[in-house]
């Protein structure tokens, strides 16, 4: 089988991409984080907030894990009293979403190269010194990797980035 | 009109709520310890009609006396403590809850609440501490929650895979004044789940079993309440049954169809028969590496149907070819009129032939051997006893050689194990079955982390039997030690006080046992006591290892039979 065949639609086989529905309540959160933690199992992104429910939020979380465990954790997950819905998009057809923030070395001499490189990625500069420029980003987590990559050779100051979000494609609901 | 009115703005204070909760969903006893944080609900106590309240000396023994209640009942076990040091003694006792998947209900008092996260006195944070430990807990910060919480407490406890809940409740909260009406609207339980297995499911594994020629029951702690069921499909068919340690008594173990109990200390033929089958039916149990040494050594020829009401248990150590979740009993009574009776003969032959050559044995010495003192009690107790024990040597003697023939009627500490339960269970088993006869079989280890309540078992006039199995050290630890340690002894050897007498000092009765003869009085003379707890210290063997034996990681190829 060739890699194109074998591919998964999320970049790195280990990274899992969870979708859940929580209580929107205090120390939620908390019982999740400590279920993965127990487990050895590092949280990549975190993305939470309400949904148009407001006694329910909206969980978006990457975790790495191996593909083999992940089964067995959503079941875990689902275990907890308020959890209501957990499923595993890793590899569902979804639109995923995620923000960053990022503050790269731009005096004037190369500011048209990092200004031209956000252009390509459809970043937006937001604010801009004399020797910075801070850009915003939308798009997939790997479109976001990729941008960053690019500006690395000009010096990044810092980054800041929401962890991505993810709705399943067409009608269907996570 | 106007009682309408007048009915809609009665309140109830928050500690009177909770009490009257409990009545009504018929609560009749609390164990537990008061404190500053507890104090309203105390108060509250005091005016109860039903619930009566339980003094232990320990929150510990408060924990595990409302396991031993639980699981001796099918009821939910409620104990209650204050915040800070109170709370945090009922941790070992809610994780064994949790292991053990039993109903326990705790109520703890909390700091008032703009006192909390101050570090204020007696202040911790339970509800962080006891997050692993519990199935779900509360900390309530508004008082109108109460009673919605109380009872979606009390109803988690036992929906789907029975737990411990805790609910943590500020001073504050428990004196407020909250309207009646919470108290009787309508309840709607969030989490609800499924019961019944998947028919088709059902219909794969019936076909499984009819057409297996080496199959076997693999019964755990969830099949408590399926024996009926369980009994009949292991008859009709034949089947041989195996029980976990959580198992036992869901199977009559004196039935010639039981093997006994399985796993590292289990009977060598109930472990040759489980690892040769070509089936496996595992009703309520979770493969746990006590019995299942190393994984993929463990039943190498079999398919697997995995019965439970927990879907994370299902294929967490071993993949399950006809997964069924739902509730035991359901799914049995479901499953067993469509089995067709396999045919066993060849089956049963060899396992005849393994029972024969590889019984459970014990040799006479000069001392008093373990398992012929739980051999005698036994019999002395013609095997019907209600029995709880703690962890070590005399647990695994205990589940060899006491024969349990009801549900509900062994009570250990299974996947804690927690030294010091088995005579706190034994107190909470008792106020469940105030006309049973109760023993606990105990080690001379476990029973001194929780022998300061021997004076509440007093206090009730608990007529306990406590047989400490006393070989004057941690015997497993040595065990371990001699076998896998080079008997490079450490820490194990116990200088142990003078059991009897303390029972004497704590008002209770006490013998000392060291031959044969004074081990026959002695079982016969504390069964006639009936208005106090007896402790019988049986000074045994203190050489005797458990066998057989799976040393840990290990499969059925390395079982030592026996010295």
């Amino acid at each position: 089988m060739t890699e194109a065949l074998t591919a998964v639609p999320y970049p790195a086989p280990q990274r899992r991409m969870l979708s859940l529905l929580v209580d929107n309540a205090p120390g939620v959160l908390m019982r999740i984080a400590a279920l993965f933690r127990r487990r050895g199992i590092n949280i990549h992104s975190l993305a939470v907030s309400v949904t148009e429910d407001p006694k329910l939020s909206r969980i978006t979380m990457v975790v790495e894990c191996p593909a083999a465990r992940s089964e067995l954790l959503v079941r875990q997950l689902r275990r907890l009293v308020e959890v209501h819905h957990v499923q595993d998009i890793t590899d569902a057809r979804r639109t995923e979403r995620e923000l960053a923030l990022v503050k790269v070395t731009a005096p004037s001499a190369v500011r048209h190269q990092v200004l031209e490189a956000a252009r390509v990625f459809r970043a937006r500069p937001v604010d801009l010194t004399e020797e910075t420029v801070t850009l915003e980003t939308t798009g997939s987590s790997e479109k976001i990797d990729a941008l960053i990559d690019v500006l690395r050779q000009h010096g990044i100051r810092e980054v800041v980035r929401t962890g991505a979000v993810a709705l399943l494609r067409g009608s269907a609901t996570t | 009109m106007q009682t309408t009115v007048e009915r809609s703005t009665r309140t109830v204070q928050g500690a009177r709520a909770v009490v009257r909760l409990l009545e009504e969903s018929g609560v009749r006893w609390v164990f537990g310890h008061p404190g500053g944080a507890s104090l309203p609900l105390y108060d509250a106590l005091y005016d109860a009609s039903h619930l009566r309240h339980v003094l232990v000396r320990h929150e510990q023994v408060a924990a595990h006396a409302a396991t031993g209640y639980a699981r001796a009942s099918g009821q939910v076990g409620v104990c209650t403590a204050t915040s800070g040091p109170g709370a945090t003694n009922l941790v070992t006792g809610l994780a064994d809850a949790l292991m053990d998947s039993v109903p326990v209900l705790a109520i703890t008092g909390q700091v008032v609440r703009p006192n909390i996260g101050t570090d204020a006195f007696q202040e911790a944070d339970v509800t962080a501490i006891t997050m692993p430990v519990t199935k779900h807990n509360y900390l309530v910060l508004e008082p109108r929650d109460l009673p919605r919480v109380v009872r979606e407490a009390l109803y988690l406890c036992r929906a789907g895979r029975p737990g411990p809940v805790l609910v943590d409740i500020p001073r504050d909260v428990l004196q407020s004044e909250i309207p009646e009406d919470l108290l009787t609207e309508p309840f709607q339980p969030r989490y609800r789940p499924a019961l019944d297995g998947d028919p088709a499911r059902i219909a794969e594994a019936a076909e499984a079993i009819s057409t297996s020629r080496r199959p076997i029951l693999y019964v755990g702690g969830g099949a408590q309440d399926a024996s009926e069921p369980l009994a009949r499909l292991a008859r009709r068919c034949r089947i041989p049954v195996t029980v976990t340690l959580m198992g036992k008594g869901a199977f009559d173990e004196t039935d010639p169809l039981c093997l006994g109990m399985l796993g590292m200390h289990g009977t060598a033929y109930a472990n040759y028969a489980i690892n040769e089958a070509d089936l496996v039916i595992a009703v309520g149990a979770r493969f746990d590496d006590r019995v299942t040494g190393r994984l993929r050594d463990f039943c190498p020829h079999a398919r697997f149907i995995h019965i439970d009401i927990d879907p994370a248990e299902i294929g967490k150590n071993k993949p399950a070819h006809i997964p069924i979740v739902g509730d035991a009993r359901r799914v049995l009574e479901a499953l067993e009129p469509l089995v067709r009776p396999p045919d066993v003969e060849a089956w049963w032959r060899q396992i005849e032939e393994w029972r024969a050559r590889y019984p459970l044995r014990w040799r006479p010495g000069r001392m008093l051997k373990p398992q012929q003192v739980i051999q005698a009690i036994y019999e002395a107790t013609r095997g019907e006893a209600i029995v709880t024990t703690d962890v070590g040597q005399h647990q695994m003697w205990a589940a060899q050689y006491y024969r349990c023939r009801r549900p509900r009627q062994f009570i250990s500490s299974g996947g804690l194990g927690t030294m010091g339960f088995g005579f706190p269970a034994a107190i909470g088993a008792q106020f469940a079955h105030p006309d049973a006869l109760v023993v606990a079989i105990v080690g001379d280890g476990g029973f001194q982390m929780t022998m300061q309540d021997l004076i509440t078992a007093v206090e009730w006039r608990l007529p306990l039997k406590i047989y400490v199995i006393n070989n004057a050290s941690l015997g497993m630890v040595r065990q371990w030690q001699q076998l896998f340690y080079r008997e490079r002894y450490c820490a194990v050897h116990l200088q142990n006080p003078d059991f009897a007498r303390i029972a004497e000092a704590f008002g209770a009765v006490g013998f000392r046992v060291t031959t044969e003869e004074q081990m026959h009085d002695a079982i016969a003379r504390s069964l006639a006591v009936c208005d106090r707890p007896v402790v019988v210290d049986f000074l045994v063997d203190p050489e005797e290892n458990c066998y057989p034996m799976i040393p840990s990681g290990q499969s059925v190829k390395e079982m030592i039979i026996g010295d």
